[in-house]
């Protein structure tokens, strides 16, 4: 192409007439403009790690009482759960193996299940279904903890003690089996991101060297996305730990550990659901109140625990991608 | 389909390889070769045959009646402008087009007198005789022995010494043995680009290819990189026959020995490489090769 035709449909460059500095004295509507919304949106930004700290600050500083009063020891180790006796024991140790119990038990249905179904969405079916049932399974995370809650009492548990012959129907199963399908989206959903995010690249490569789609997947794309599926593990889990209104609903609450510890058809009790099922009756000031937040503390230890893992996870997938 | 048509051995048995050719004969050379088939004199026996054929993604044709043969141990060039279905013919060869949905081919494409596009080909043993090199080097997110060691391994190869002794082998065909061979635990995410790619290229070699497409091996290297990739053609095409997309007009003139012009899906011409860069019967090829069009 010809530069005189340019020049002529386009004109000369144009007369410079804004000034390469933003003062406020010579374009203040400019300068006002950039500053105010970058003070907004940092002040929008801020307030979303303010709630965070303040909730964090609100829950540890109401539980302080209990936690002056009372032996962090006895708290985390003590099997009694008699707030409101007359000598009120606060010994927190079966809700949290009731919640780390449910939770395990939980991943333990929902791992292989999410893996396997990442797998099937990233590597077997085509793009088209994936773009269909992707979407599809990550509504199962909109749907109501509450509506799950109905489903275990209603259907789950009668039907456990009809055919399994259980003494309850509301009991660790019934819980680990519902939390299951509630983590499941999170771990399809981030496990498939961290599998398909492999390309394919490591694909052609294991394929060109002679190998099926099986071994490709077994061999490369798994041990290649680990981190990514660690991290939808966690995150799983964290979703399953937190979870209140399923647990209180199907766990039978009772403050027990189970015996024999893989006899799932016992009922337990949650941290999450004791403090749900008993912050209403805890009186303001008592110690009873003070020690459900001290449960929060620690629930809050946890998931952040688990938070700071999957991020770690997270961070190494996304290098891992970077340098491959 | 291998075990129907026995494989032309990789590299050497004693009665192929003369005697000038000592420096390739390290190549792999200690491992027990493949059963010798076909003579000497049959060597110029095309390896690849492709007659009249073309792919289409849905619709649109990637690559239209093409027919070439392509000859043992010898580096084949194929050249052209960008989306002319160079790489599309190449990863034809051993069906890596498979994996891109709504593919579809006519014709015949054969390997060893074979074609591959029959419904009974096995796609395994098909890609372990024509191994691929990718355009971005792509190692496997584990150690260089275990980068080296996958194809062996899926082969059934388990034993410790066996696989060190591929390794080694193919690392040294790959001309990469010296520089890691201190470290082949290390992650072979940490070698530099070049490094990577003749560590695809050792990788390929493990599985005991007969063929080696090559798909713009150089595009993501520097100039030394290059070079040395260049070297490692030339000390390989006296054992394998290697077919080659390159955008890059010198090179295809300095490692080639035949050379096939692609445009617009077509196969326009194909001729011994100092035919087609001094003396192109085509029009259209002159006009590529000197520079004047693409």
């Amino acid at each position: 192409m010809d530069n005189k035709d340019l020049t002529l449909t386009l004109g000369p460059a144009a007369e410079f007439n804004r000034p390469l500095v933003l003062t406020p004295g010579q374009d203040l509507f400019g300068f006002i403009l950039n500053h105010v919304g970058r003070a907004l949106l940092f002040l929008i930004t801020c307030s979303s790690v303010l709630a965070v700290l303040l909730i964090l600050f609100f829950v540890i500083v109401r539980s302080v009482p209990f936690l002056t009063d009372y032996s962090i020891a006895d708290f985390l180790a003590g099997k009694a759960w008699h707030p409101t006796s007359d000598t009120p024991a606060f010994g927190g140790l079966t809700i949290i193996v009731g919640s780390l119990y449910v939770s395990l038990a939980a991943l333990v249905f929902a791992v292989p299940l999410g893996i396997m179904a990442a797998v099937f969405l990233s590597d077997i079916v085509s793009w088209k279904i994936r773009n269909v049932v992707k979407p599809i399974v990550e509504i199962l995370a909109a749907i109501p903890s509450v509506a799950y809650g109905f489903f275990a009492v209603l259907v789950l548990a009668p039907w456990m003690q009809k055919h399994f012959g259980f003494s309850t129907g509301t009991n660790a199963l019934n819980a680990a089996l519902i939390l299951a399908v509630m983590a499941l989206p999170t771990i399809i959903s981030v496990a498939e991101d961290a599998i398909s995010a492999l390309g394919r690249e490591l694909r052609e490569a294991s394929y060109g060297l002679g190998a099926t789609r099986m071994e490709t997947i077994l061999k490369v794309v798994l041990p290649a996305a680990h981190s990514g599926i660690i991290a939808a593990v966690v995150l799983g889990m964290m979703r399953a730990i937190g979870e209140t209104m399923v647990v209180w609903m199907a766990s039978g609450n009772a403050t027990q550990i189970p015996h024999p510890w893989w006899d799932l058809s016992q009922s337990i009790r949650t941290m999450t659901a004791t403090i749900a099922g008993e912050m209403g009756e805890a009186p303001e000031g008592s110690s009873h109140r003070s020690a459900l937040f001290a449960v929060g503390v620690l629930l809050l230890i946890m998931t952040f625990v688990l938070n700071i893992v999957s991020e770690y996870f997270l961070s190494r997938a996304k290098k891992n991608l970077g340098r491959s | 389909m291998r075990e129907k048509e026995e494989p032309m051995p990789v590299s050497t048995t004693a009665s192929e390889i003369s005697k000038s050719d000592v420096k390739t004969t390290v190549v792999l050379g200690s491992q027990p070769a493949r059963p010798a088939k076909a003579p000497a004199s049959e060597s110029l026996e095309a390896v690849i045959r492709s007659k009249d054929f073309s792919l289409y993604y849905g619709a649109k044709a990637g690559v239209q009646d093409i027919t070439m043969d392509i000859y043992p141990r010898s580096v084949t060039a194929i050249i052209g402008p960008s989306g002319c279905g160079k790489s599309t013919f190449l990863r034809s060869i051993n069906r890596m087009n498979d994996l891109i949905p709504h593919v579809r081919t006519e014709g015949v494409l054969a390997v060893d007198g074979h074609d591959i596009y029959d419904k009974r080909t096995n796609l395994v043993s098909l890609r372990q005789q024509v191994g691929m090199v990718f355009q971005k080097p792509n190692p496997f997110p584990k150690s260089i022995f275990d980068n080296i060691a996958y194809g062996p391994r899926l082969q059934g190869v388990r034993r410790r010494g066996e696989l060190q002794h591929v390794v080694e082998q193919s690392l040294k065909a790959a001309a990469i043995w010296d520089e890691v061979k201190d470290d082949l635990k290390k992650s072979a995410l940490a070698l530099s680009g070049g490094q990577q790619q003749r560590l695809c290229i050792a990788r390929a070699l493990a599985t005991r290819p007969r063929v080696l497409l090559m798909d713009e091996p150089c595009s993501a290297l520097d100039p030394i990189a290059t070079g040395r990739i260049e070297d490692l053609i030339g000390q390989l095409q006296s054992s394998y026959t290697i077919v080659i997309v390159t955008h890059n007009m010198q090179q295809a003139a300095r490692v080639s020995e035949r050379a096939a012009f692609f445009c617009l899906g077509e196969l326009v011409e194909y001729d011994l490489t100092t035919k087609i860069f001094s003396n192109p019967s085509k029009k259209q090829t002159e006009d590529y090769v000197t520079g004047r069009f693409g």
